[in-house]
């Protein structure tokens, strides 16, 4: 269990750029996401007397501050940033370390920690079950007649005369949020505020994505 | 064009001669064999390229004791030493798959004539 009292944990907003190849020192071909993370401001920190709990919120993104409601801005002066569109709060042991107004750039990372990277999936549309569950459907040959990619059976009959709750279907698919846990970060770019991490991760080119300190595996 | 095409301009080469389906070529290979590396040579048939950028690849071919060898490598890894092209093939595909099926004479490529013949 994670106690989430005690762990400390790092994050940073960004945008997934794409992915490419790149070969590291053993000359072995690495997958890598390009994430052009930060720079992201510290907007709120929560304490245990003032909330019981203690966080830190970040924010990140350009926006026209016309478009930011009145109580946002209010906000945002409060902890003396300019208005941002993405905001997000993350639950860390140091929230005390932070100030408000403290910019967080891609150097909170280092190559070769591990990662959780939080995103909306590609949106699929109306999926069919072998899409969106992976069922194996119904045979392709033998005698099938217009049956091929069909769930088959959902139930039984007047036992127990309805479909049970959860039943896997044919629906939307895509456009949820997805963490894909265990990323290594093979290279930080500093200086352009990109962030290389081994794999794939969830959602379009463009789409904003939460890089932050993995929740398993040993605290280093 | 990508945003970060600075990262994959670091892993592109700039050596690399001109060479097609049909040509052969020296492909000279490091291998790492426990502490030291050496350099080995495949020789034989390009009989595809595929792709583009720094994910671009492409195939040898030879037969080695009767057996056919197909090695696949991405153009811009860096285990590749150097690349020679030995002779230009005369070929009119782009993907030389049907050399798979030929042995012996049958499977010789035509050398391209450097200067054709002005009438």
């Amino acid at each position: 269990m994670t106690n989430t009292a005690t762990k400390t944990t790092k994050g940073v907003l960004g945008e997934k750029l794409g992915m490419t190849q790149v070969w590291d020192a053993d000359n072995r071909l690495i997958p890598v996401t390009v994430i052009k993370a930060g720079p992201c401001v510290v907007t709120q920190v929560r304490g245990a007397e003032a909330d019981g709990y203690a966080a830190v919120q970040i924010a990140y993104g350009a926006i026209d501050p016309r478009k930011v409601t009145k109580p946002m801005t209010g906000h945002f002066e409060k902890a003396g940033v300019t208005p941002r569109r993405h905001l997000v709060e993350l639950r860390t042991a140091d929230a005390a370390d932070y100030s408000l107004g403290q910019e967080i750039t891609v150097e909170a990372f280092e190559s070769g920690t591990t990662v959780d990277v939080t995103g909306t999936t590609k949106g699929k549309g109306f999926a069919g079950v072998m899409k969106r569950h992976g069922f194996k459907g119904v045979s392709s040959s033998h005698g099938s007649h217009k049956n091929h990619r069909k769930p088959g059976s959902i139930g039984g009959c007047s036992t127990p005369g309805r479909v049970f709750k959860g039943m896997r279907m044919a629906g939307r698919m895509g456009g949820e949020r997805q963490t894909t846990q265990n990323l290594t970060i093979h290279a930080v770019d500093a200086d352009k505020g990109l962030l290389l991490v081994k794999g794939a991760v969830p959602g379009p080119r463009g789409a904003v994505v939460l890089v932050r300190t993995a929740a398993k595996g040993a605290q280093s | 064009m990508q945003r970060f095409d600075e990262i994959d301009k670091a892993s592109l080469k700039d050596d690399i001669p001109a060479f097609r389906a049909g040509d052969t070529v020296n492909v000279h290979v490091k291998v790492v064999e426990g502490t030291r590396s050496r350099v080995q040579v495949f020789k034989g048939v390009v009989i595809r390229r595929h792709g583009g950028g720094v994910g671009e690849t492409f195939t040898v071919r030879k037969v080695s004791f009767g057996v056919g060898v197909e090695r696949t490598f991405p153009i811009h890894t860096p285990i590749i030493d150097k690349i020679e092209v030995v002779t230009r093939g005369d070929v009119r595909r782009a993907k030389l798959y049907y050399l798979r099926d030929l042995r012996g004479k049958a499977a010789k490529i035509k050398e391209k004539r450097e200067t054709p013949v002005a009438r």
